[in-house]
This record gives structure tokens, C-alpha cells and sequence, in this order.
């Protein structure tokens, strides 16, 4: 059985670089699109032909197990030709700047760049200087479009709807990418976004991004729907931004007593890579409520729909 | 525990709660660790059976000292204090709680070592011990400290003791994240770049001395940048020791300003000034280190303003053999909870200071800052008070001092009052013969 692409929806841009920007039809659009190719992908034939021809690069600057395997499935499946830059036996090691990288690569007429990158705004300067679609894949602490659009899907399948929900999102959001294209999406989609997190993990002025924010785990999920919990990296768990693991899980992990803060019901997510313990307790994470799995699967469609909706809009399409 | 505490009335006493600002004739009773009633004339026949009757004479009655600023040296240096020899110490001045510094060996900085002077001090003091806990790991000045889970474990405040948070980033990121803990913070301000060689006040008598000065520029600096990233963070914030009128001007701004911080001046700097020095007297030697005269007026006139929120001991014991030294080579440092007191009236009998002042920055401030329950004669509160004959002339004996080290500036020195009884939780730990 193959089912056929019943969405026409196309992306009215040539690049993906943040949600910031995106309409809501764009949203849906892009949602709508996915919930196909999670069909696609649960079937023994997962290829389609949409991008015959077409040249996809993967240019992780970070290192990345899911997200460049994802899109790495992603553009297969679709029948591109992928290729992963690996950046670290690469040019850039050897001295050269990002932008003569990406004249290089530009060189080669890929038609899709898929970047990641630990400065913020690094991708955005990609892209000026590419001829062909450039999606971010994660860009320092600015944004990352495709997580935010697979954890609106996850929930959008588990809860029906995302408008009116009680969204919390726990943890580093200082650092966070995730939280941040997070923030846009459901606010534009209509959830309620709470934000909790030690204040030394808070960027001054998110008060004015549309969100309730609170450093206390019990008031923060108190009738939460979703709780998305982020990763800690371990450089900042030692005194420098919070005392430490113990104590940063002691108030600020999830675990069964404070996830019963929350509504019976409510469902946990967590971007991936988990640091088990420090934000996340097991039984948690492998727990019945525990969405973490689906949003990987999420994943795939979502980057499949993006690659589908950009690639409709390229030049010969 | 509680049964052989007989109820104790202090009759014929001159009460004086700096909480409600009462200063009146009366009687003080007290029952099961609490304060139950203080008031005209409770008198002899409304109290219990087998209750001690204390005739004051007419002396203050007031409430236990709260010494929010004493180094001591247990864990690790019990050959300078202990928890049991200060505790003495403190019963004999009219302090019924001593705030103890991180400083020890280990650090406080772990929940544990809270716990173990807790125990400690359960088991071996005649006065309550709250311990202060590090603000940094080690007292480094690099990685903030657990505040959570040591606030949990009875951490009343948070400070890296005589050290000061050099880098502005750690302590912005302490400060923020404090007070999302609601715990107040304690800074020693001096700029140790500024200190450098110094060991006394900057000016001429360093400069005929011979002695390399620290100027009060190593404390207002360090002060501001405190309070620029106080009003970044909004923490509760507490300057550990200001010593001089150009910090005075720096506080009233701020607290004009309305941001919610406090500071403390220790006895030596509000009774005693650099010319005590004479002659190289290693006794006076602390940190900061002591100013002139007009700094120490305006300290005073500070306390009685309420600019200057508490008065603290700033007990610090040293040996013979970190203070039997050439002035620059010994350790700085006085004790001070078995004086603090009497060293204080000095300036209630000068006239420079109000008794109530005095009193209130040495109990009841220093109690509602750390949330300490005591500072006041409420009826209901824990029953640590404190009798004092204001007037009693006396000369001070170090070879009487409870506290193992001798190192006080007031040696020999001629004194007008003291403490002459110390009830801690109802029961008498101290009493003047």
C-alpha cells in the first residue's frame, strides 16, 4: 500500500531558519503534512520520489545523533542524494571560515543545507550565501525549528489540540534553542507556556516572550498538560549555574513526586540527549506518561514534511 | 528536658524590647523555654509554684544578644575556640546566639558539616549556634555552594566569611540564584587587590608607622559593584562590615533607593579608631582594619539612625602565636562576644548612642534578618534574655575571659556595665557573682 500525498501545501520560502517568522497556516500546514509521512514511515515501503535529483547536505558543526540521522533518513526516504559533511576531519578544522565553507559547498549546487551550528545567527549567514534552501538544524541558543514543529505534532496527536494546554518547559533555558523556538510555536498555536526554571537559567527579558515563569517545580506544573524537560549540560552543573547535580535535582528533576504536580494526565517530553538523574529520573523518562520515544519517531515526518514543503518551492520543482 | 527548668520571674526590672520600642518598669515572666508575660506587676503571687524569683533591682531587662558575625574554630582550629568555649564566651557577654562563620577546616560548605555544628553545639553549647554557610565552594570565590539544600539542612545566611567574591560573574550568578532560595547574603567588601600589602588604615599614622595602608576605597568600591548587581538580581543582600563615612553615603543611597539591603559595623569599629594602634598593638589589628575617629562617629550616629542595621562582635581568636608578632606578620583579629556588650554601653553612656539602638542592633535586627525567632520579649518567644547593670565600674581581666584565645582590645581596660545574668531557652546559663 502507498499512500499518496494528499496535502498540497507548499512553504512560501527558500529557507527554514527559525518559527520565528512563521505564520500559523504555516504551522498547521507544516503539521498537517507530517501526520502523512508518519503514516509513510510506519509502512514497509517508506521511499517516495519527491526529491529525485535533488542534492541534500548535512552540515553538523556539532555533533548530533538524532537530529543529522533524521534528516539523514529524512531526505532518503524522499529519494535525495544525502551527503554529511563531516566537520571535523574537514576544512574548517583546518583554518577555513564558514563562509568560504559554504562557497565551496555552494559550488556543488546542493538544492537543501541542513546546518547546525554553536553560534547563534550562524545559519542565517549560510544562507545568504547559498543558492539553495537552507533549514536550520540547531543554532547556539537561538533556534531550532524542527524540534519545536516534532514536539507540537507529539502533542497534537497525544492531546488532540495544542490550543489552550499548559505547557511547562523545565530547566536550562538560558542556553536552550529548544525552549526558545518552543516558546514561539505554542504561544502562536494558542498554549499556555510556563517556564520554570532557577533564575541563573533564565535569560533576562523572557518575562516578555508570553510566558509565566516560575522558579518552583510544584507551582510551576501545578495543571500542566505537557511537561518538557531540557537537557543540563555538565559544564554549568558544577557551581557555575547551579550548585550542583544534587542539588539541581533535588528542586528542579523530574521525578514521580513532582510529576504529581501536575495533571494526572499530563505527558513528559524531553528533546534528547537525556542526562538521566540530573533532570530526569528513569522512572520518569521510561515511565508510562512518557512521550520521549514518539518524539523521536516525530522526528523523521516532521523533517520529511519540511524537506517536502521547502523542496515544492525550489527553482525546476 | 524541658521539667527541670523551674519558671523564672524577673521582678523590679527596667524592660527594654528594641521589637515593639518599649522601655518601661516591670516584670519579665518566663516558663517551658518561652517568655509568657512582660508587663507592670505581674508580681509574685500570679506565677506558678517553684517558680525563681529574681529581684532585678531595677536593672535592664532586655533580649539575648543575637551576634550575627563570630569566626570560631571548630571544626578543624579547636585550639583557638570551640564551639563549647565560645558558647561560654558568648553567655558571659549576654549573647544567647552566636551566628558562626563558614571559615572552619572543612569549609562549610557542604549540608553535612551544617549538620555536624548543629549537633555539635546541641550537644556541647550553653547558647543556640546558627551557622552561616559558605557562599562558594571552599571559599574559593569560584563555584557557588549547594544554597538549597544547605538553607534545608539550617544554613540561616549565606558568606564566604572574610573573603571577598572577587569576580563579579560568580557573584551575580550567587545572587540570582539566592534568591530564588529567599536567603540572605553576606559580603565582606574589600577589594583584596586594593588591600595588597596593606595592614592597617591608610593615611598618615600608616604612613609614620611605616606600615603599608588599606584604603577605604578597597571597601566603597567593593560595595557598590555589591550593590549595582543587587539591583541586577534583586537579592537580599548584607554588607559583613563597614567601616568608614564613605560607605555610609554609598548604603543610604541605596537603601533611599529602596533595595532591600542591610549592613552590619562590628564593636571595634564603632569604640575604637587607628590611634589605638600606638604603638604597633597587634591586639588592634583586624579586617578591615580600624578607621579615624570621624569614621567611627559616623558608624555610631549610623546605628542610632538605623542606617547601620546590626552591631556584631566580630569574635575572632588568636593565639600568642599568630598575634606575638611584628604588627604586618600577625594575623588580624579581636575577640569580642564576652564584650561586646559592655564595650557598646560606652557609647550609650557617652551619649553618642541610645541604649534601645544598641540594643535592637544587637538582638532584634540581626534575629528578623536571619529569621531567628528570638531579638524580641514578646510573650510566646523563645525565653533568651538577658539582665544588665548598665552602671557597674570594672576592669577587664583577660585572665578572666571564657574564651581560650585573649586577644581583646580592651585589655585592662576600665569598663561601665554588664551583663549580670544570661537565660538561654529559660534557663539560666550565666550569672555575675
Amino acid at each position: 500500500m502507498n499512500i499518496a500525498t494528499k496535502s498540497s501545501f507548499v512553504l512560501n520560502r527558500r529557507h527554514l531558519l527559525g518559527i520565528e517568522g512563521l505564520s500559523f497556516d504555516e504551522i498547521v500546514g507544516l503539521l498537517d503534512l507530517s501526520e502523512e509521512f508518519v503514516a509513510l514511515n510506519r509502512q514497509v515501503e517508506k521511499k517516495r520520489t519527491s526529491l529525485r535529483g535533488r542534492t541534500q547536505i548535512n552540515l553538523f558543526f556539532e555533533s548530533s545523533t538524532r537530529t543529522q540521522s533524521s534528516f539523514e533518513l529524512a531526505g532518503k526516504r524522499l529519494g535525495a542524494d544525502v551527503m554529511n559533511m563531516a566537520v571535523n576531519s574537514s576544512a574548517m578544522k583546518k583554518g577555513e571560515t564558514l563562509i568560504d565553507t559554504a562557497m565551496t559547498l555552494n559550488a556543488m549546487h546542493p538544492d537543501i543545507l541542513v546546518m547546525r551550528h554553536h553560534a547563534s545567527g550562524a545559519v542565517e549567514l549560510l544562507s545568504q550565501k547559498v543558492d539553495g534552501s537552507v533549514i536550520n538544524a540547531g543554532d547556539g541558543a537561538h533556534e531550532h525549528p524542527t524540534q519545536a514543529l516534532l514536539d507540537a505534532l507529539t502533542i497534537r496527536r497525544n492531546k488532540g489540540r495544542i490550543e489552550g494546554l499548559t505547557v511547562a518547559i523545565c530547566g536550562d533555558i538560558l542556553h536552550s534553542r529548544v525552549a526558545r523556538s518552543n516558546i514561539i510555536l505554542l504561544n502562536a498555536l494558542g498554549a499556555r507556556v510556563r517556564l520554570v526554571a532557577p533564575s541563573t537559567l533564565l535569560p533576562a527579558g523572557i518575562e516578555r516572550f508570553g510566558v509565566e515563569i516560575t522558579r518552583d517545580m510544584r507551582e510551576g506544573l501545578a495543571g500542566a498538560d505537557i511537561v518538557m524537560m531540557l537537557r543540563l549540560q555538565r559544564e554549568r552543573m558544577n557551581g557555575s549555574f547551579v550548585p550542583s547535580v544534587q542539588e539541581y535535582f533535588a528542586y528542579f528533576g523530574l521525578d514521580t513526586r513532582k510529576l504529581a504536580f501536575a495533571k494526572p494526565d499530563a505527558l513528559v517530553m524531553h528533546p534528547g540527549p537525556m542526562n538521566r538523574g540530573v533532570e530526569i529520573d528513569s522512572t520518569v523518562a521510561d515511565g508510562a506518561q512518557s512521550l520521549i520515544r514518539e518524539q523521536v519517531e516525530m522526528g523523521v515526518a516532521v523533517r520529511m514534511a519540511v524537506l517536502e514543503a521547502l523542496s515544492r518551492n525550489l527553482p525546476n520543482a | 528536658m524541658l521539667s527541670d527548668r523551674r519558671p523564672i520571674l524577673l521582678t523590679n526590672a527596667r524592660i527594654v524590647d528594641p521589637s515593639r520600642e518599649l522601655d518601661f518598669p516591670g516584670d519579665l515572666l518566663i516558663a517551658e523555654g518561652v517568655i509568657r508575660d512582660a508587663k507592670r506587676g505581674i508580681g509574685a503571687a500570679g506565677v506558678p509554684q517553684g517558680t525563681e524569683i529574681v529581684d532585678c533591682k531595677g536593672h535592664i531587662v532586655a533580649p539575648g544578644l543575637v551576634d550575627m558575625r563570630a569566626f570560631i574554630g571548630e571544626p578543624g582550629a579547636e585550639h583557638r575556640e570551640t564551639l563549647a568555649t565560645a558558647s561560654q564566651a558568648a553567655a558571659a557577654g549576654g549573647v544567647t546566639t552566636i551566628v558562626c562563620q563558614p571559615d572552619t577546616d572543612p569549609v562549610i560548605d557542604d549540608h553535612a558539616i551544617v549538620d555536624f555544628i548543629l549537633r555539635r553545639a546541641r550537644d556541647t553549647a550553653i547558647v543556640r549556634v546558627a551557622p552561616m554557610a559558605a557562599l562558594t565552594k571552599g571559599l574559593k570565590g569560584q563555584e557557588m555552594t549547594e544554597i538549597g539544600l544547605l538553607k534545608a539542612a539550617g544554613a540561616v545566611a549565606f558568606t564566604d566569611g572574610l573573603k571577598s567574591v572577587t569576580n563579579a560573574q560568580v557573584m551575580r550568578r550567587a545572587l540570582s540564584y539566592a534568591r530564588d532560595f529567599d536567603v540572605l547574603i553576606v559580603h565582606h567588601t574589600e577589594d583584596p587587590n586594593l588591600i595588597g600589602e596593606g595592614v592597617m588604615n591608610d593615611g598618615e599614622l600608616a604612613a609614620r608607622l611605616g606600615l603599608h595602608g588599606i584604603p577605604k576605597a578597597s571597601e566603597t568600591i567593593m560595595l557598590e559593584r555589591d550593590l549595582r548587581l543587587v539591583a541586577l538580581t534583586g537579592s537580599r543582600y548584607h554588607a559583613a562590615s563597614i567601616t568608614c563615612r564613605e560607605s555610609l553615603d554609598v548604603l543610604k543611597r541605596a537603601k533611599d533607593q529602596g533595595m532591600p539591603v542591610t549592613a552590619s559595623a562590628s564593636i571595634n569599629h564603632l569604640t575604637l579608631n587607628e590611634i589605638d594602634i600606638g604603638s604597633y598593638r597587634t591586639f588592634f589589628k583586624i579586617a578591615p582594619p580600624l578607621r579615624t575617629n570621624d569614621d567611627r562617629m559616623a558608624l555610631a550616629e549610623a546605628v542610632s539612625s538605623g542606617l547601620i542595621d546590626v552591631v556584631m562582635s566580630d569574635h575572632n581568636p588568636q593565639d600568642v602565636e599568630t598575634k606575638r608578632l611584628p604588627f604586618a606578620e600577625a594575623a588580624p583579629g579581636a575577640i569580642g562576644l564576652e564584650t561586646m556588650l559592655t564595650a557598646g554601653l560606652r557609647l550609650v553612656h557617652s551619649g553618642e548612642l541610645p541604649l534601645i539602638r544598641l540594643l535592637g542592633a544587637m538582638s532584634t535586627r540581626p534575629a528578623e534578618l536571619l529569621g531567628l525567632p528570638g531579638g524580641t520579649l514578646r510573650a510566646g518567644a523563645p525565653a533568651d534574655v538577658i539582665v544588665i547593670n548598665p552602671d557597674i565600674p570594672w576592669v577587664l581581666d583577660p585572665d578572666e575571659l571564657k574564651s581560650k584565645c585573649k586577644n581583646t582590645p580592651f585589655d585592662e581596660a576600665k569598663m561601665t556595665g554588664r551583663v549580670i545574668r544570661t537565660i538561654v531557652a529559660g534557663r539560666t546559663a550565666y550569672e555575675y557573682a
